[in-house]
């Protein structure tokens, strides 16, 4: 008997679906967006879904799964979207990823599932981000939340961080019937997509509908508690009656680069700078209380380039500066911000200083910064990141005057969990040390993943850490083996 | 919430407010503080834990009206609500047995000294506590230091109470009198640190002073109180709040300390216009023209 071979929903033939352009996003025209907070893309409508969706060439072998950190069943998320059926699409997405609606909008899918697209040997890859953004709103209009009914465990899981990390383990272990409670340390959740992530790139109201489901199904969250210093990881154990701990704190205390004049008025850390906006609303100054300077007129740089660097000018430039600079010390190849987010960025306008780097802040005398002296820098051999390391050209200095001059040059470990958990492991650079498959730490019961195990990386890869962890936590807990 | 369950002026413009807040109060340590945030569209602002009682799960602090988010705070009454205070946050004050140490506090920074006076006596110390005060009725928390030190002695700048003068002129004294000072530990306004500061190094005195730079989350995240130790950059939340005085650049933290100055006076001004009677305006810009803390 010869296998059930199942047909495909979609009418085209491969060669056909590879003729179907990429359906463009649709987005807010560049002169406009860049003056508002009004989020750049608008996301497909069923007709533009359905078009792309037809576009899939339904690999037998998905690399797009395989590729992505939380596993994603692509083929067949976007094979219900052809079959025109939203709300199931969503659900199959659901399986592995518990926000939706935010890797749709923030993840990196060029290094992942679009990056592996069979179409992109060819022709553009398969939208993907866009497809699962769409399924996801759609989900949310129709107000048609699944809550899984699950025979609760009785087993307690304390949850360290309610960023991308944190919130998989939540959302993941509270389907397998656990009580999860997430402790945040500021006072609202979501961690970085809330004090990071401008709304123009991930909107407030999507990270609350998600956060208002994952209510729905069961999650507790507390904020206003710094884990190490409000609770310790072991009276969270041993007087709370946690099973199990997740620490996913997130990468932490800002870098600054050690050149003169850092400590001018008008330099900033990127997550200070956005921690204002975002979190504190300083540019709704006076009608919310905390301040920041005033941007209007002004011209502003960021250092570095990164996705914060890139969410950091196009913040300057959408509250009024007159010129936004990206000053970045390698050339475009190397940097690691997200390409729509590059490409968004050079419509808007804003200036790339290229192989670029400041040497020195220079002041007006008073304490103000004034300028950034620069130098330019040519590319030599690769360095122990495999990419090639810049160097000074001699005597192309130059100086950038500048009002307000924000470093988004990377963080460093933040030390409160590890300082006052004894016996969790760490390594040479402060990061908690977790097993990369399972999450586990050095001490028992207690799981780590996300930036404070990796570094700074990226909300998909931070959400696939979660995942492991959540499968591992719940392994833990129902066998009792360490 | 944070539920207010006493509150009770204790100088002109200086409160001090009784807080529900069981899980701060089983962990503060002296030298330790709490960032609150009073209603939705309140800034996040840093205080010192003055004291804490486990059992009742309570922890207090005192505040000085200086801009609009302490005006504020300071019209809240018993029964009222502070919509976020997180904490215990900060390293503990360096607490044991170093001999004879001499606690300055200056102002409202007095109610920050105190908890570690009681611990740094506690731990077996002779304490000498100077208490400075701009004037009589500035001079706070006079009889719990007294309960804790073996000597106190108290200056206001205009001689309304006790002697005329400043912290550093009794500090000045005690080292010309050849009394042997093991640490000083100095919490008030930033040029009352310095001055004690460069009296101490001198005589190579350790001193240790408590920052109190711009700061948003408090827990090692936005950088924004970032302090020049010794030439390195530190972060005021998690190295500190307490640092070598002779390490610090002060310079730099008057500097940075004044990058909103425009916008606070801005702020209180507004707010003083929308709630308070003019008499009563002038009365607290008086004091608010004070000090740091």
């Amino acid at each position: 008997m010869s296998p059930v071979v199942k047909k495909s929903l979609n009418p085209l033939s491969p060669k056909e679906r590879i003729k179907v352009p990429r359906q463009l996003m649709p987005e807010q025209p560049a002169e406009e967006r860049a003056h508002n907070f009004n989020e750049v893309n608008l996301g497909y409508d069923p007709e533009l879904a359905r078009q792309e969706a037809l576009r899939c060439l339904e690999c037998a072998k998905p690399t797009c799964t395989v590729s992505c950190p939380v596993g994603v069943k692509v083929k067949e998320f976007v094979e219900l979207i052809v079959a025109g059926d939203f709300l199931g699409a969503a659900a199959k997405i659901r399986e592995d990823n518990v926000l939706p609606a935010i890797t749709g909008r923030v993840c990196p899918q060029e290094d992942h599932c679009e990056g592996k697209c069979l179409l992109s040997k060819k022709v553009k890859p398969l939208g993907i981000g866009y497809l699962e953004r769409f399924v996801a709103d759609y989900e949310q209009r129709m107000g048609t939340h699944v809550i899984p009914d699950v025979a609760p465990t009785g087993k307690k899981i304390a949850v360290v961080g309610s960023g991308p990390s944190g919130l998989t383990v939540a959302g993941d272990l509270i389907q397998k019937g656990h009580k999860v409670r997430v402790f945040e340390a500021l006072h609202e959740l979501g961690g970085v997509l809330v004090y990071g992530i401008p709304e123009f790139r991930l909107p407030k109201q999507i990270i609350r509908e998600q956060l208002d489901y994952m209510r729905e199904m069961g999650v507790e969250f507390e904020t206003d508690v710094v884990v190490g210093r409000t609770v310790t990881i072991d009276e969270l154990m041993h007087e709370e009656g946690f099973d199990a701990v997740y620490i996913g704190t997130g990468a932490g205390l800002p870098q600054f680069m050690g050149i003169p004049g850092e400590h001018l008025n008008g330099v900033y850390s990127a997550n200070e700078f956005l921690t204002r906006i975002n979190l504190m609303k300083a540019y709704k100054f006076p009608t919310y209380d905390e301040p920041m300077i005033d941007l209007h007129g002004k011209d502003v740089a960021v250092i570095g380039g990164g996705n914060t660097a890139l969410d950091a000018i196009r913040s300057a430039l959408r509250l009024g500066a007159r010129k936004a600079y990206v000053i970045y010390r390698r050339s475009d190849a190397e940097m690691p911000a997200r390409a729509e987010e590059v490409h968004h960025a050079r419509q808007e306008g804003i200036d790339f200083q290229m192989l670029t780097a400041p040497v020195e802040f220079l002041s007006d005398g008073k304490g103000w910064l004034t300028a950034a002296r620069c130098v330019r820098m040519e590319l030599g051999e690769p360095d122990s990141s495999g990419r090639r390391r810049p160097v000074p050209i001699q005597g192309s200095e130059f100086d950038l005057p500048l009002s307000v001059a924000v470093m988004a040059i990377g963080t460093t470990a933040n030390p409160i969990v590890q300082s006052t958990t004894p016996g969790l492991g760490t390594d040479k650079r402060g990061y908690i040390q977790a097993d990369s498959e399972t999450q586990r730490t050095t001490r028992q019961g207690v799981f780590a993943g996300g930036d404070i195990v990796t570094g700074a990386a990226t909300v998909i890869l931070a959400m696939g850490a979660g995942r492991r962890a959540a499968k591992s936590i719940h392994e833990y807990l129902t066998t009792g083996q360490w | 919430m944070f539920k207010i369950i006493h509150a009770e002026f204790i100088a002109p413009g200086i409160k001090r407010f009784v807080l529900e807040a069981p899980r701060i109060a089983r962990k503060q340590k002296p030298g330790q503080f709490v960032i609150l945030r009073i209603y939705e569209e309140g800034e996040r602002i840093p205080v010192t834990i003055e004291n804490s009682d486990p059992e009742r799960g309570t922890i207090s602090i005192v505040v000085q009206s200086i801009g609009k988010t302490t005006h504020l705070l300071n019209s809240l009454n018993t029964g009222d609500h502070i919509l976020d205070v997180v904490g215990p946050l900060g390293k503990p004050s360096e607490i044991e047995k170093f001999g004879t140490v001499v606690v300055i506090g200056g102002g409202v920074g007095t109610a920050m000294a105190y908890p570690s006076a009681a611990a740094l006596k506690r731990a077996g110390n002779r304490v000498i506590s100077i208490i400075g005060a701009r004037n009589k009725e500035l001079v706070i928390l006079e009889p719990e230091l007294r309960a804790v030190s073996d000597a106190v002695m108290i200056t206001t700048d205009d001689g309304s109470y006790a002697d005329k003068g400043f912290v550093t002129d009794k500090l000045r004294q005690l080292i010309q009198n050849g009394t042997r000072i093991d640490l000083v530990l100095a919490i008030g306004p930033i040029v009352m640190m310095k001055a004690v500061a460069e009296m101490t190094r001198k005589e190579n005195i350790r001193t240790v002073v408590s920052l109190n730079p711009i700061m948003i989350d408090g827990t090692g995240m936005c950088g924004g109180c970032r302090v020049l130790i010794g030439g390195k950059s530190e972060f005021a939340c998690v190295d500190g709040p307490e640092f070598d005085a002779h390490q610090v650049n002060f310079e730099v933290l008057v500097q940075r300390n004044s990058t909103y100055r425009d916008a606070e006076q801005r702020s209180l001004a507004a707010y003083q216009q929308a709630v308070l009677p003019k008499s009563k305006r002038e009365e607290q810009c008086a004091v608010a023209q004070g000090g740091e803390r």
